[in-house]
């Protein structure tokens, strides 16, 4: 139960890791020590800065945006675009293999 | 600087912090991380929380995480400091040497000094091990009793609720949070534990716990002479700083380890992180200690850059947040002494901002269900650019408006 997902850094850095079913994006990249996720509140969507861009060619369906993060995204520290989301608010399941997703220049 | 041993005493936030900005900022020499729990650093804010439900995912970092980055964990407690050796001296004999020591020693809960308190079944929160025996003591556990209505408490007795235990809260002040949270915001979040079926009782203090002959609470008993039944008590009643190190090494505590705006103790090569550190801050009007995963982190970051030969003083804004029910709570600032407050949003429908002021300039703003107010807050603090009482009072006033650059 595990699902690869592709972490791309605005320097063109790109980090490919196996993400166990059932946690967060966000604590994939945490976890495995890779920058530019900070999740400060630890996941709680409360934050916002765990910002990231879902790649733009991705068709894979992904679960549904709640209001207190659809909030949030109108006021990160990157510009907010159709393809971003919070990465705290995405649990990983083998629907998501493959994900690609991009960190904005900047979460706070 | 790249060449000299770092030891680090405490595996919290604070001390993993430390470590990893450490690193992050491409310090080259030995560091050492002295961990006294016997595990590698977890997150603890989930374990009032989502820990006792069921989440159990806190790691702060992958097992593999520390030789790769060269972090020495040691387990031990750390007993004592030789100063004029520069070593730490740890409870399996092993002396440790430093040129920085970096002071992560946490705190730990207060416990009530009243008859019975030594009962089986009377419990603290604040470590891991801590919350695996509350989580097991839940499990068939009829009636909770929750010793303070603080952080602790409440989100504990948000978790019992979910778990459908019957609880009821006491807490000694007439209001819930009171150290923290305004009048509007306390009294919104009893309204919601109530709803949710715990008991609040405000105003009262708990004299004494009776228990049965085999040992075990029973009773919680209350100034007022009522008696409560209880097989299972947690007693949330705030946290005392480990200065016991500092002290030792005779170093000035006062609440807290005693630091300056570099976080310095009073031996320029100790320094002191997170909970254990009374330090000045520009956002409070007096020097202050301060218990969040924010503080942990920011005053990490800080104390490595300054051991690797930074000079700029710690200023982070302090923020705050708790999960309890349905709220998301947040706030941000100090609220400490506020003698004003306006409220945005609808109290209602559980989304609103009270924002504190203290002699008209703001000192909090407290979230609920609002992050954005509570994000915006936090960058316009920063920026010291902040609205009067009449600008959130006006109609049509939005926090992130008034913030835009």
């Amino acid at each position: 139960m595990m699902a690869k997902i592709t972490y791309k850094h605005p320097d063109g850095t790109v980090t490919i890791v196996d993400v166990q079913a059932g946690r967060s994006i966000m604590r994939g990249a945490v976890s495995n020590s890779i920058n530019g996720i900070l999740a400060e509140c630890g996941g709680g969507a409360t934050c916002g800065t765990c910002h990231i861009y879902i790649d733009e060619d991705n068709t894979i369906p992904l679960p549904p945006m709640l209001d207190l993060e659809d909030e949030l995204l109108e006021v990160t520290a990157s510009e907010r675009r159709p393809n971003s989301r919070l990465a705290c608010q995405m649990p990983v399941s083998d629907a998501l293999d493959g994900l690609v997703v991009h960190m904005p220049e900047k979460q706070l | 600087m790249s060449h000299i041993r770092v030891v680090v005493v405490g595996g919290g936030q604070a001390g993993f912090q430390t470590c990893a900005a450490l690193r992050d900022n491409g310090f080259e020499g030995s560091l050492t991380l002295v961990c006294g729990e016997g595990i590698l650093p977890y997150q603890r804010p989930p374990l009032s929380k989502g820990y006792l439900v069921g989440d159990a995912d806190i790691g702060l970092r992958a097992d593999s995480y520390y030789p790769e980055q060269r972090v020495g964990v040691v387990t031990a407690i750390a007993a004592a400091v030789d100063r004029p050796a520069r070593e730490v001296l740890l409870d399996n004999g092993v002396r440790l040497g430093y040129d920085r020591l970096v002071l992560a020693t946490g705190a730990r809960p207060r416990s009530l000094p009243v008859p019975g308190s030594r009962l089986d079944g009377i419990l603290p929160l604040r470590t891991l091990a801590d919350a695996d025996a509350l989580r097991k003591a839940l499990t068939g556990c009829r009636r909770l009793v929750i010793i303070g209505g603080g952080f602790i408490g409440l989100e504990v007795a948000a978790a019992a609720r979910k778990l459908e235990v019957d609880t009821t809260v006491v807490e000694s002040m007439p209001r819930a949070m009171a150290r923290v949270l305004s009048v509007e915001m306390a009294a919104f979040l009893v309204s919601v534990h109530r709803s949710h079926g715990a008991t609040v009782l405000l105003g009262r203090l708990v004299t004494a716990f009776d228990g049965d002959v085999t040992g075990r609470v029973r009773k919680v008993v209350l100034d007022d002479g009522s008696r409560l039944d209880a097989d299972l008590v947690v007693v949330g009643i705030g946290v005392v700083p480990n200065v016991e190190l500092a002290v030792s090494a005779r170093l000035p505590v006062d609440d807290g380890i005693v630091v300056d705006s570099l976080l310095r103790t009073a031996d320029e090569n100790i320094f002191a992180v997170g909970d254990c550190a009374s330090f000045p801050s520009p956002h409070t009007p007096a020097r202050v200690r301060l218990e969040s995963v924010q503080n942990a982190v920011d005053h990490g970051n800080s104390v490595a850059r300054t051991i690797l030969g930074g000079s700029a003083p710690y200023d982070a804004v302090p923020w705050f947040w708790s999960d309890q029910h349905e709220v998301k709570l947040q706030i941000s600032g100090i609220s400490t002494g506020h003698d004003h407050t306006v409220v945005a949003g609808s109290l209602d429908a559980g989304k609103f901002s009270v924002f504190c002021f203290r002699w008209g300039r703001l000192v909090a703003v407290e979230s609920a269900n609002r992050p954005a107010d509570h994000v915006v807050s936090r960058r316009a603090f920063a920026a010291g650019k902040l609205p009067t009482p009449e600008e959130v009072a006006a109609p049509g006033f939005s926090l992130k408006e008034f913030a835009a650059p």
